[in-house]
């Protein structure tokens, strides 16, 4: 067991199954040399080298396009994008090209790549790097999509990403990237794709993921100063979503709070208002209420503790859920 | 908004063109081309400086040494074959269209030469990237029509096996298939697939003249030069990306755009299939040998619309079409094996049955095409299974089991028993 920041295990899930699979390629802007904007990819280039650790163009529908040419060939590309606001060249690509190949060829193809994406805010950058693009993709079918909250799911994650016969989009909190946690690097057998109860609460459902973990724990640190007990819930996988834990939770608490720095509108979280409305109707004592990022777009960054969900903001929520006893 | 004058000195019909496309544009009127523009774009299709030729419209043949081919009275009586095999059954593919058993057809006509020159460059090894319009590569991989007219059935998209023909599925997004090329191109060599003399790969991406306006065609060049990738970009440039003219989006010869790439770009006769066959395997070889890429403009023209679903007559003109009827691919092979008693009637005759038996079995087998059961939505979505396309699929089997009664084989008028 180790103790490392979000970032370094994210960068030994990397090194840990390029070493297993030489199949296993890393590509991207700056990824070789630099290590990455993020170092994610920190020294991957002098151990594996140019030709595993591929310094790309600087042309995003050219980096995802290629890789799936060399992953239709038996490679199992991990791209990176340098940052959220980027990935929209590529989107087409991926629409048209990673998410229906498989589709489209019957079977004969299959896409194993990893698309990695430092997502969301909370770093005080310019226009374009801070975005929230997750329900984008998973309103396609073919794409997995996946979103780490702490070191350890990072590791554990991102090698099961890379495992996957199936292409996936994985959201790195970007803001989280020098959080520390223990890792266990020895073992990874599992599942990791699946909502996991972080903090077990009898009052109201919180669930989130990605960089909102933390402040859905916090506000239920905050809450049960106040008598509150809130049960926290980390979807980690956001397509296919693993709704019967959240779905078993509401059963218990019969309220539910949606926590996510995506805008409102056409979201994860209105997804999750509505299948947990169907699935768990007649437990629900108050609407599913959400606490989101803006309907705007993404602020200046002076403004960005505006947008995103807060600790206050998330507790107002679960306040009013509770007013509907 | 119309479109401004262009300030581009040198060539004054762009200028022309622009003015008098304001001038329909603000006045409202006719939306057919000037005469002035007709002729602007005659020069534009039917001029190709730096063109590379074997046998002239009159079917005379010149050898030549910068890209030698050895022509047999057996090869080019094949490559004679090919093209009539396909234009009898791209002919077919648009009576079906016109007949209602297609939805659509997207039309080969006159870029025969340009599609079996470069199909028949290619080795079995070779992975191919099509568009959507080269019914006549994939004759050349020994793909069935009829599994290509799925496509336009709308029974599945293209029922052949794209890893095992070599020959993807069509892709219809424009130039998205060049940068997979790349990409498929860039593993080739990692693999080190490249050097040895028989099992060395290369690939080939294909796509038209509207393509290279696309950001992913010059995408896939900058990584192919990045790479030293063994890809071959074959731009049939057949003039009209549907009522676009190369004339509007190219100031020079699309070929050339190769050098600012770094490799070497050739522009041949595409209606001259020996010289396309020719180029193309020259340009496969130096992929296969680890030269890099190149990139080859296939001079052609598009004789047909550019689906089932336009209309020519509205955006060019017949003189342009009958400017070109004069350089068919076919007729100059033809001629060339009658001038030098190659073939005689007999065999022309013969490839004519053939081709007719062809496209009788091509129309009776996509008449016959199954309906797909509904349930094949719902497959090969995710390699791995996925919880909620498997729960979606549960339900929606058995919802249409509810209708069992009506058609047991096919579902039945699933929306009959509610009215």
């Amino acid at each position: 067991m180790a103790t490392m920041t979000l970032a370094k295990a994210l960068n030994t899930a990397l090194r840990d199954e390029m070493a297993a699979d030489r199949k296993v390629l890393v590509m991207g802007e700056d990824v070789g040399r630099l290590g990455g904007v993020f170092r994610i990819t920190d020294g991957l280039y002098k151990d594996f080298g140019e030709d595993r650790v591929i310094d790309t163009p600087l042309a995003e529908s050219g980096i995802v396009g290629t890789a799936v040419g060399l992953a239709m060939r038996g490679y199992r590309p991990v791209v990176e994008i340098q940052f959220d606001g980027f990935v929209f060249p590529a989107f087409d690509q991926i629409i048209s090209q990673v998410a229906k190949m498989g589709f489209r060829s019957g079977g004969a193809w299959t896409v194993p790549l990893v698309i990695r994406i430092p997502f969301g805010g909370g770093i005080g950058a310019v226009e374009h790097h801070s975005e929230s693009p997750e329900s984008f993709f998973c309103h396609i079918a073919g794409l997995r999509v996946v979103s780490c909250s702490n070191a350890s799911d990072g590791y554990h994650m991102l090698r099961q990403a890379i495992s996957s016969d199936d292409p996936v989009v994985f959201l790195e909190p970007k803001r989280r990237y020098w959080e520390k946690a223990e890792v266990e690097t020895a073992n990874h057998q599992g599942d990791w794709f699946t909502s996991r109860v972080r903090r077990e609460g009898s009052d109201c459902t919180v669930v989130t993921y990605g960089p909102s973990v933390s402040i859905a724990l916090a506000a239920a640190e905050a809450a049960a100063a106040e008598g509150r007990s809130l049960e926290v819930i980390d979807l980690r996988a956001l397509s296919p979503l693993d709704l019967a834990p959240v779905v078993e939770s509401v059963r218990r608490t019969g309220h539910l709070v949606v926590v996510s720095e995506a805008p409102r509108e056409s979201s994860i979280t209105s997804d999750i208002a509505a299948r947990v409305t169907e699935e768990a109707f007649y437990s629900l004592q108050a609407p599913v209420l959400r606490v989101a990022g803006l309907d705007v777009p993404y602020p200046p960054s002076k403004l960005e503790d505006e947008f995103l969900p807060t600790l206050d903001r998330v507790l107002d929520a679960v306040d009013r859920s509770l007013e509907y006893r | 908004m119309p479109s401004q004058p262009s300030t581009h000195t040198t060539d004054t019909d762009s200028t022309a063109t622009a003015s008098a496309a304001a001038a329909r544009g603000a006045a409202g009127t006719s939306s057919l081309p000037q005469p002035h523009e007709v002729m602007a774009g005659l020069r534009a299709t039917v001029s190709a400086p730096g063109i590379f030729s074997l046998l002239s419209p009159e079917g005379e043949y010149t050898p030549s040494d910068r890209f030698p081919l050895d022509v047999t009275p057996d090869l080019v009586r094949d490559l004679y074959r090919d093209m009539v095999l396909v234009r009898r059954v791209d002919r077919e593919g648009n009576a079906l269209q016109r007949q209602g058993q297609l939805g659509l057809w997207a039309p080969l006509l006159g870029q025969e030469a340009a599609q079996i020159g470069a199909g028949r460059a290619m080795r079995p090894q070779d992975m191919a990237f099509p568009s959507y319009r080269e019914h006549g590569v994939a004759h050349c991989r020994g793909i069935p029509p009829v599994e290509i007219a799925s496509i336009f059935r709308g029974i599945d998209f293209g029922s052949w096996n794209p890893r095992e023909k070599r020959f993807n599925s069509y892709a219809i997004v424009i130039g998205n298939q060049v940068i997979n090329a790349v990409g498929w191109a860039m593993g080739q060599r990692l693999d080190g697939a490249m050097g040895d003399e028989d099992t060395a790969e290369a690939t080939i991406a294909f796509f038209g003249d509207g393509a290279t306006s696309q950001g992913d065609v010059h995408e896939g060049m900058v990584f192919a030069a990045a790479f030293n990738a063994p890809v071959v970009f074959y731009c049939q440039n057949n003039q009209w990306a549907i009522s676009e003219s190369i004339h509007r989006v190219a100031r020079m010869p699309l070929y050339e755009r190769a050098a600012g790439y770094g490799f070497p770009g050739i522009r041949v006769d595409g209606n001259d299939v020996l010289a396309c066959l020719a180029v193309t395997a020259w340009a496969l070889d130096e992929c296969r040998s680890g030269n890099g890429p190149v990139m080859i403009e296939a001079f052609t023209y598009r004789m047909d619309a550019h689906t089932t679903s336009d209309d020519p007559s509205r955006y060019r003109m017949a003189d342009e079409t009958q400017a070109w009827k004069l350089l068919d691919p076919i007729e100059r092979v033809k001629a060339y094996l009658a001038r030098n008693g190659l073939a005689d009637a007999a065999f022309f005759e013969a490839v004519a049955a053939e081709s007719d038996a062809l496209a009788a079995d091509f129309r009776t087998r996509v008449v016959n095409l199954p309906a797909p059961s509904p349930s094949v939505m719902f497959d090969h979505v995710y390699a791995t299974p996925h919880p909620q396309v498997e729960a979606q699929r549960a339900a929606f089997e058995e919802y249409l089991a509810g209708f069992a009664d009506t058609d047991a084989t096919t579902g039945g008028d699933r929306t009959g028993g509610r009215h």
